[in-house]
């Protein structure tokens, strides 16, 4: 479902991501794992397609189509979906007012049929409470004055309610206590099946455990170093990047 | 540079001294006001309340008073719904079969009670010269006036300029209350320039709430007077989003102990749109409060102005001022002017201004679209959520619909 081929990119003139060559099958959950400065965030961003970034090589392809001509709008349409490292704060934006604009911006973009107030609530409710999240974040305004735990939290409130094909999730582990890192890990495992896929990217084995990847991949120095299986990241935590010939640059 | 100015002030005294026969009320003051309006004509950029508002394109057209019976039967039945009394002025007379005011509620006419007095701002003395009609609105001691609604509509026909001189006067008494929505919007090239003089008694509560949508080639100046007594409080918001170049002056005099203004405002513009919100509060009773919020939205070659100014007289001792304003560039083009002035005698105060200018955040856009928002929905988000900081205060459900109504036009016509 994601191609990821022969990819090379930068930003402000100087190339980060050195050739990055990586499959997602449809169903599958990989994890990228590596050092600082490695990669990681450029590339989650490149996919989500932010600007500022300049790609001088490659291509990535969604169910065979070519994502990097497309705007963001239409990649979150497509069921690409990005958990934010750092989440936006919106003041003045409402996270219900939020959600359900967005939601309903995808519907209309997919020839479905919107979702009145109601039928919004329940769906947001529902995927609250699966995330034992009080009702109250959805009166608050977007990651305003949300603790860095909140803020994670919400971003993976947004992938409940959004229910996207392809998920990635930059860093969305780091600033969780161990109760909050299960509960973000069972939000996602909950979307598992065969028509899912999630990129995984994290510093730490830990969301690993909670989050079992089919398949692990290293990022160092813009590129893969290393794809194994779960017990990859195993290595990892007992040896470090160096023991898996992944210094960083 | 100022020729065509002082030739078009030329053309408006002409034109008093035509009608002045056939004008209501005291000839006396009008005369005094054709005086003062000779001596300092139509104002340009050298005066310093003007400094920012170029009035060469208000003189490059040649404007004739408004002939009787214009049609202005689709611009009526364009009126947002106000679910309130209404009544209707065409071309500044007011216009008995398209409003909807009982009789016995206060509302009279100027033309049949002229009541005015002389003021100094240039536009108003033109005003006060010319001045035909207008609203009269009075609330006994203790009233509760409701809603009421005033709507403005102006339309040039057959390619003739018009302007015209609305003249307002709203009078509460002691502990009176009403809630005043003002309506403006027109067709074709015209100049409305109105004028309402406001009286609050003790303890009295005005709020006054303005929704500036003339026609794009129009010209709008309010100039508005408002005398606040003790313990009373004017709320005022303006929402400005029509006209080739729009002024709102509000002179508030805070006059009685403990007497409250608030003056804040919104005005999104684009294209070549000219705002202008500038205001003097007087504080010249102890223990008054003034606070002014106005937001800009500027998008194309827009321009917004906020000239803001408190003066507090040496008896106006713990006296509370506040003014912001804060505007969002949607253009590299678009410009904001800020000018906040203090004058303060007492010694006993609290008095602060700001200014904050800025562009939509490109992480926040990026952050919305990325959720599959549409950039120009994402952007309509963002400028809301600049915007509903001053909306939101609006009390008033029904006026804030009608605004949020209004806006929401201003977006479907943003291309």
């Amino acid at each position: 479902m994601l191609e990821i081929r022969g990819l090379r990119a930068g930003i402000n003139g100087q190339e980060i991501l050195r050739g990055i060559d990586l499959v997602v099958p449809e169903g599958e959950v990989h994890a990228i794992m590596g050092p600082n400065g490695s990669g990681k965030s450029t590339l989650s961003y490149i996919l989500a397609g932010r600007e500022g970034y300049e790609v001088s090589a490659g291509e990535i392809l969604f169910d065979g189509r070519d994502v990097l001509v497309m705007t963001p709008e239409e990649r979150a349409v497509a069921g690409l979906f990005l958990a934010f490292q750092y989440p936006v704060e919106l003041p003045g934006v409402g996270n219900a007012n939020f959600l359900r604009t967005a939601l309903n911006a995808l519907r209309r973009a997919r020839g479905e049929t919107e979702l009145d107030a109601v039928q919004f609530l329940k769906r947001a409710r529902a995927a609250l409470k699966a995330l034992m999240m009080p009702d109250d974040m959805l009166k608050r305004n977007v990651n305003v004055g949300f603790s860095g735990g909140e803020k994670k939290r919400n971003e993976v409130l947004q992938m409940a309610i959004l229910r996207p094909r392809f998920a990635i999730l930059d860093e969305t582990d780091s600033g969780l206590d161990i109760d909050a890192l299960k509960i973000v890990a069972e939000g996602v495992n909950a979307l598992r099946g065969p028509d899912f896929s999630a990129l995984v990217i994290t510093h730490y084995q830990r969301l690993l455990d909670h989050i079992v990847p089919d398949r692990v991949h290293v990022l160092a120095a813009g590129r893969i170093v290393r794809s194994g299986g779960p017990e990859l990241a195993r290595a990892l935590e007992e040896s470090g990047y160096a023991g898996v010939g992944a210094e960083a640059a | 540079m100022s020729a065509a100015l002082a030739e078009r002030g030329e053309d408006f005294l002409a034109e008093f001294a035509r009608r002045c026969a056939s004008l209501p009320g005291a000839l006396a003051t009008r005369e005094a006001a054709a005086r003062r309006f000779a001596a300092a004509g139509l104002p340009t950029r050298r005066l310093e309340a003007w400094r920012y508002t170029d009035l060469r394109a208000l003189a490059a057209v040649s404007f004739a008073p408004a002939a009787a019976g214009a049609d202005a039967a689709a611009l009526i039945s364009a009126l947002p719904d106000f679910a309130a009394p209404l009544l209707v002025l065409v071309n500044g007379k007011i216009a008995p079969a398209s409003s909807n005011f009982p009789d016995g509620e206060g509302v009279g006419s100027f033309a049949r009670t002229p009541d005015f007095a002389l003021r100094c701002a240039p536009l108003a003395a033109l005003n006060t010269m010319l001045a035909e009609d207008g609203a009269v609105i009075r609330v006994a001691d203790g009233v509760d006036a409701a809603t009421l609604a005033l709507a403005h509509l102006s339309l040039a026909e057959s390619g003739q300029p018009i302007a015209v001189h609305p003249r307002h006067l709203i009078r509460l008494g002691a502990g009176a209350r009403l809630t005043l929505i003002e309506y403006a919007a027109g067709q074709g090239c015209y100049w409305h320039n109105m004028v309402a003089e406001i009286a609050l008694g003790a303890g009295a509560q005005l709020t006054h709430i303005r929704l500036q949508t003339e026609a794009t080639a129009a010209f709008h100046v309010a100039t508005i007077f408002a005398d606040i007594g003790p313990a009373a409080r004017y709320d005022c918001f303006t929402l400005g989003l029509g006209a080739r170049l729009a002024r709102t002056e509000i002179h508030a005099r805070l006059g009685g102990v403990g007497g409250i203004a608030h003056l804040n405002a919104a005005q999104m513009l684009r294209g070549a749109q000219h705002g202008d919100i500038t205001t003097v509060v007087a504080h010249d009773a102890p223990g008054g409060a003034s606070r002014q919020t106005v937001k800009s939205v500027l998008a194309d070659r827009a321009r917004g102005v906020f000239q803001g100014r408190i003066e507090v007289a040496r008896a106006a001792q713990k006296t509370d001022g506040y003014q912001m304003s804060q505007a969002l560039l949607l253009s590299p083009e678009a410009e904001i002017d800020c000018k906040p002035e203090l004058e303060i005698f007492a010694d006993d105060v609290k008095c602060s201004h700001g200014a904050t200018i800025g562009a939509l955040d490109p992480d926040q856009l990026f952050y919305l679209r990325a959720r599959g928002i549409p950039e120009k929905l994402a952007r309509t988000l963002l400028v809301r959520a600049f915007l509903d900081e001053a909306i939101e205060g609006i009390a008033h459900a029904g006026a804030r619909a009608v605004l949020d109504r209004a806006i929401a036009r201003w977006w479907e016509a943003e291309g």
